[in-house]
This record gives C-alpha cells, sequence and structure tokens, in this order.
C-alpha cells in the first residue's frame, strides 16, 4: 500500500516534470504559426523539420552550436585538470600559509559573480581578449568551488597511499596521475558534469565577454533569436530543444560514474 | 647488502613536539632490528626518517656508508610494508605488487617474471588478477609485503604490519616474515608495540620510551639484563613485578617492605653492590616465574598472600593478587589446582631479583 502511494507519488511528479520538455520538443516540431492558434494544440498535426532547417540555414545557428560545445568542453577539462591539482595540493601537501591561503579562496566565494564582471571585462579588454574563446576559458580555468570539492574528498585518501607510492618510486605528478585522478573519478565525473551545465548554460558573462554574433554561445544566441522573432514560438522551441539536447546526453552518460564506493578495500580503517 | 647508521638523531614536529631524542643505532648487514616501545614512543617516526618520508631535524642517517638525509625516498632503495597495507584500492593485486617496477621502467617479461616469483613465496598465486577489496586481511598484508620483495630493495621497513591481523593469523605471519627473511638475506627494520613479536622475530632490540632509547641488545640480554626498570618492565609476558622497600643491614642485608612487615633476606651475591644503598629506599623486580606460591603452611619468612583472580592458561595458570597496592602476577605449576580466595603462601627465588633505584630507575 505504501508502496503504491509512493509510486503513484513519483509517477505524478515525473509526468508533471516532463510535461513542459514535451510540449517544447512537439512545437519545435510544428509548422509556422501552428503553435499560436485557439484552443492550443499538444501535438502537432504534421511533424515537420523546417524550424530546424530555418535554424541551420537562415540563422547559422551551427556556429553557435560549435561555440558551445567547445567551449563547454575545453572549460571543462581545463578546469578539471587546475582544480584538481590545487584541490589535491591544498589537502595533502604541507606548504606554509596554506590554511590562509585556503580560507581566502573560501571567503572569496561570498563574492557574487556579477560584482567581478566589470572589472574582469576591462582587464581582459586591457590585453584583447574580448571577442575571443579566451575570454570565457580564461575565466572558468579553475574555481573555488571545484577547489573545494576535490580538496574534501582528497581529504579522505589515506596518506599512507600516497607514501607508498613515493616509495615505490613515484615522483609528485606521478602520484597525482596514477593514485589521485584514479581515485577522484567519481567526484570529477560529477564536478565535470556541474561545470559542462555551468558553462553551458552560462549566459550573461557570454553576452558580455562575445560581441560577434558569430562568437554566440547557443543560450545568448537564442535569447537573440527571441527579440528578432518573438512571433516565432516554434522556431524558439526549436532553439530550446537544440540547446538541452548535449545537456541530456552528457548526463545520461555519465550518470552512471557518480559517487561510488571505488575506496573500498584499500586500507585498513 | 646494506648497513644502517642513526647518529644522534633527533626529531622535533612543526608544532614543537619532540618525538624523536638524539637516537643513535647501528644496524647490520641482513640484521633483523626491531624497535619496540609504548604507543607514541616515536618508533613510526625513526623508521619514517629512515624511509625519507620525514625529515630529520638534526643527526645524520647513512645507508651502506652514504648519508642519504637529502636523497628523497625513492632513491634510497628502501621498501615499506605499512600498517594499513596501503594498497593502491584502483589496482589488481598483480599491478600493486609491479607498481613499483612499473615506474622504475623495467622490461615487461622482467616485471611479469618477478611479480610472479613474489606472489609464489607469498601464495598470491590465484589472487593476482583480484582487487584488494576482495582480498581477506591476511592476503592484503601478503600484497603488501609482495610490493616490498618484488624490488628487491636494500632495507625492509615494517611499521606495525601484523597489528590489524587477528592473533592466530599474527602468529602465523610473524614465522612468515622471519622466513622471507632468512630466505631473502635482506636488512630488516620492524616496529610493533607488542614485546612478544619483538622477542621472537628480532636478531636485536632496541626499546624506545618518549623518543629516547633505553636499551639496544639481543632478546635475551634485554630479557636478563635490563638497564633499567622501564626495559625489565616492558620486556617478558606476563610483566615483571616492581615491589618498593628499603634496604635494611642487621644480621644479613634485608629487603624490608615497612608497612607490610615483610622482610626478604637477600642473597649474598648482592652484598656488595646494595651496601650503599642500606637504608634507602629501592624498587625491586620479580618476574612471575620467580614468585612461587604454594598451599603449603607457611614457614617462617614467607608471606601469605590471598590470591584474588586464577587465569587457567593450560600451559601455565597466572595467579594475581595484590601487594603494597600494587598488582602482582605469579606463574602458577599448571598441574596444581588453585582458588581465588585462598591464601597462599609466597616465595621468592631470591637469586632472581631485579634492583632499581627508585627515583631514575636504573638497574643496580
Ligand atoms: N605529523 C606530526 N605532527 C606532530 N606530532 C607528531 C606527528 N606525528 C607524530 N607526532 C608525535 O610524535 C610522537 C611519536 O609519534 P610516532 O607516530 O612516531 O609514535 P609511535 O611510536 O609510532 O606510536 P604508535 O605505536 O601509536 O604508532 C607522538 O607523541 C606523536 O604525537
Ligand atoms: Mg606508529
Amino acid at each position: 500500500m505504501k508502496k503504491i502511494l509512493l509510486y503513484s507519488f513519483l509517477i505524478v511528479t515525473s509526468v508533471v516534470t516532463l510535461i513542459p520538455f514535451i510540449w517544447m520538443l512537439s512545437t519545435s516540431l510544428m509548422t509556422d504559426g501552428a503553435a499560436s492558434v485557439f484552443p492550443p494544440k499538444f501535438f502537432p498535426e504534421e511533424v515537420v523539420l523546417q524550424q530546424y532547417q530555418t535554424l541551420f540555414t537562415r540563422l547559422n545557428i551551427a556556429r553557435n552550436f560549435f561555440n558551445s560545445i567547445f567551449l563547454s568542453v575545453v572549460v571543462t577539462t581545463i578546469s578539471l585538470f587546475f582544480n584538481s591539482m590545487a584541490g589535491y595540493a591544498f589537502a595533502k601537501y604541507r606548504f606554509k600559509g596554506k590554511d590562509k591561503l585556503f580560507n581566502l579562496l573560501l571567503v572569496n566565494m561570498i563574492v557574487p559573480s556579477q560584482i567581478t564582471m566589470l572589472p574582469l571585462f576591462l582587464m581582459l579588454k586591457s590585453v584583447g581578449l574580448i571577442n575571443t574563446y579566451m575570454a570565457i576559458i580564461i575565466t572558468g580555468m579553475a574555481n573555488i568551488f571545484g577547489i573545494f570539492l576535490i580538496r574534501q574528498h582528497c581529504l579522505s585518501i589515506p596518506d599512507s597511499l600516497i607514501e607508498a607510492a613515493r616509495m615505490d618510486g613515484a615522483t609528485d605528478f606521478q602520484i597525482y596521475r596514477k593514485i589521485i585522478l584514479p581515485l577522484a573519478v567519481p567526484i570529477l565525473v560529477t564536478l565535470g558534469i556541474f561545470t559542462f551545465l555551468g558553462t553551458w548554460n552560462d549566459f550573461l558573462w557570454p553576452l558580455i565577454a562575445l560581441t560577434d554574433e558569430s562568437m554566440y554561445t547557443l543560450p545568448v544566441a537564442l535569447s537573440n533569436l527571441m527579440l528578432e522573432h518573438t512571433r516565432d514560438p516554434e522556431l524558439m522551441m526549436a532553439g530550446s530543444v537544440l540547446t538541452i539536447i548535449p545537456v541530456i546526453i552528457v548526463f545520461l552518460a555519465l550518470q552512471r560514474y557518480y559517487i561510488k564506493g571505488i575506496m573500498m578495500g584499500s586500507v585498513k580503517e | 647488502m646494506a648497513t644502517v647508521l642513526l647518529k644522534n638523531v633527533t626529531k622535533i614536529y612543526e608544532g614543537g613536539s619532540v618525538a624523536v631524542k638524539n637516537v643513535s643505532l647501528e644496524i647490520n648487514d641482513k640484521e633483523f632490528v626491531v624497535l619496540v616501545g609504548p604507543s607514541g614512543c616515536g618508533k613510526s617516526t625513526v623508521l619514517r626518517m629512515i624511509a625519507g618520508l620525514e625529515e630529520i631535524t638534526s643527526g645524520e642517517i647513512f645507508i651502506d656508508g652514504k648519508i642519504v638525509n637529502n636523497i628523497p625516498p625513492k632513491d634510497r632503495d628502501i621498501a615499506m610494508v605499512f600498517q594499513n597495507y596501503a594498497l593502491y584500492p584502483h589496482m589488481s593485486v598483480f599491478e600493486n605488487i609491479a607498481f613499483g617496477l612499473k615506474l622504475r621502467k623495467y622490461d615487461k617479461n622482467e616485471i611479469k617474471q618477478r611479480v610472479e616469483e613474489a606472489a609464489m613465496i607469498l601464495n598470491l598465486q590465484d589472487y593476482l588478477n583480484r582487487k584488494p577489496r576482495q582480498l581477506s586481511g591476511g592476503q592484503r598484508q601478503r600484497v603488501a609485503v609482495g610490493r616490498a620483495i618484488v624490488r628487491k630493495p636494500k632495507v625492509f621497513l615494517f611499521d606495525e604490519p601484523l597489528s590489524n591481523l587477528d592473533a592466530k593469523l599474527r602468529v602465523q605471519m610473524r614465522t612468515e616474515i622471519s622466513k622471507l627473511h632468512k630466505n631473502l638475506g635482506a636488512t630488516m627494520i620492524y616496529v610493533t608495540h607488542d614485546q612478544t613479536e619483538a622477542m621472537t622475530m628480532g636478531d636485536k632490540i632496541v626499546i624506545l620510551k618518549d623518543g629516547e632509547v633505553q636499551q639496544i641488545g639481543a632478546p635475551m640480554e634485554l630479557y636478563s639484563n635490563p638497564l633499567n626498570k622501564f626495559v625489565a618492565g616492558f620486556i617478558g609476558s606476563p610483566a615483571m613485578n616492581f615491589i618498593n622497600g628499603r634496604i635494611v643491614q642487621s644480621d644479613k642485608l634485608y629487603f624490608v617492605i615497612d608497612n607490610l612487615n615483610i622482610r626478604i633476606a637477600l642473597g649474598e651475591m648482592n652484598n656488595r653492590k646494595l651496601q650503599q644503598y642500606r637504608d634507602k629506599e629501592i624498587t625491586i623486580g620479580i618476574r612471575p616465574e620467580d614468585v612461587l606460591l604454594s598451599s603449603e603452611k607457611s614457614i617462617a619468612g614467607d608471606i601469605s598472600v590471598l590470591v584474588e583472580v586464577v587465569e587457567p592458561m593450560g600451559n601455565e595458570t597466572l595467579l594475581y593478587f595484590t601487594l603494597q597496592e600494587t598488582q602482582m602476577i605469579a606463574r602458577g605449576n599448571p598441574n596444581q589446582q588453585y582458588k581465588s580466595g585462598n591464601n597462599y603462601s609466597m616465595q621468592i627465588n631470591k637469586d632472581k631479583i631485579y634492583f632499581f633505584d627508585k627515583v631514575n630507575g636504573n638497574t643496580l
């Protein structure tokens, strides 16, 4: 009985969550104006790919799509690299001023990113990086939350594992590469998903930092679309579908790596 | 082929705690040396300094005559077995054992051959493809040892490698490590807080307390000629009994416990060195096997004691009683029936009494 209640609750919530997505998808497959009739139709009378064609041919959205993919992948890769090295160092190395430095970083998390945007913009402008991919990549190369997350994870790796590797003849980088990274896979995947989604969905900073239409990321291009084609909901929905598909793929592909008991059995507690 | 030499080695951790004080120690080639002492006495710190995992505050460490103070662990040609095994959880047993060789760029076939050889010695052939979490505690321990022997290092370091195993397995691994030592002919330094392990395994035992060396010597030497009260109490199980009292001279020398009205006549052999302690407080030590309890009527000079607990162990029977507010242990005859709550008369083997300065604990 309890189970039935639970399941029906879960089914209802998933349906409620899914309806907007399905509606978006079905609208994107309608002909021009078909979504604006009254009473509204939930399913298209005839399924057409016309909206997607428009996006790719007339609006050149492939370029924006590439921008988004490229930037998200690059930022995710680079930031995972730097965050994991920094997080590992903060967790396991002994150096002067370590705690002070780390606390300083944490304090920085309080500052909202909007505050730093203008100075950041001016800085990048002065070195001529505005309206280049570097404007997005440099600012996303490392982030405090990521460092914090990885540090917390590394704290749970026993020192003796690192010392054993050192005795085995591993250099610092080999320890990082062959011991720490494999053990951090679950947390790296988690952080990778966060970073990918964050970069993919980011709107404000790309809007500021990228000025040419050909440099726009998808969300920026999409909002542009909305301004220019307010009377064209089918086209907008097609753009939205394009925007969320990679996100869903990334999530589905990586979710099985989510935190699992990889540490079990290495040392006796 | 390796000797290890420590010269006045001191370790002060950041924060000022002095973990190791002025330790000097000579370890010969192929020797099995055991560092033993109570928790926190600095055993691990000494070992980790030899390994290169911990910086040396002052003093020098030599391996094979070469000073290694500033040589990183990987270039010291030393292997270490950790108390918690420290196996790499994401690697198979084979990869765990091969890791050190791979990093040193050994040829693939050579790696395979060496790992298999080590696995054979340790009886791990059937487990090479398993992950550490699929092994029992004893098997993990073997893998940790395998990881050390596969590199054929100059010196092996063990930091309480058996303390996580159950009693039976511990005894078994103890003999296996001893055997390994004999077969490999390697220099081994072994840390433990268990005096039985120290006694049974070591060629040489180093007793540490509060970061200082108390005594260095062969097991039986420490047992029969302890330099101080700490060593006497640490080596031997059950531990030595200690009684405080006074030396008094009348017709001959007596050890007197005043408030209990107990006088123990001392043998002739101790006379000379004890003369100077006449009328002074000292501590005597008696091993449990030298305390004899019998139910026969006490003859003059015997002391009557009330046995509180009787622990029959099979091959021996341990008897607990209180004297002068300290817990005493006697090793009883296993063939005799003892009853707790009964009075027995105590005799002491006078030739086997140890005498200690009451203040500094040194043997007189
Ligand atoms: N990293 C450290 N920082 C500060 N003090 C330390 C550190 N490691 C150990 N100590 C101190 O140094 C002393 C010796 O420690 P050590 O680990 O060598 O003892 P041990 O003899 O191995 O004890 P155990 O049998 O419990 O393992 C202890 O008092 C300990 O508190
Ligand atoms: Mg220790």
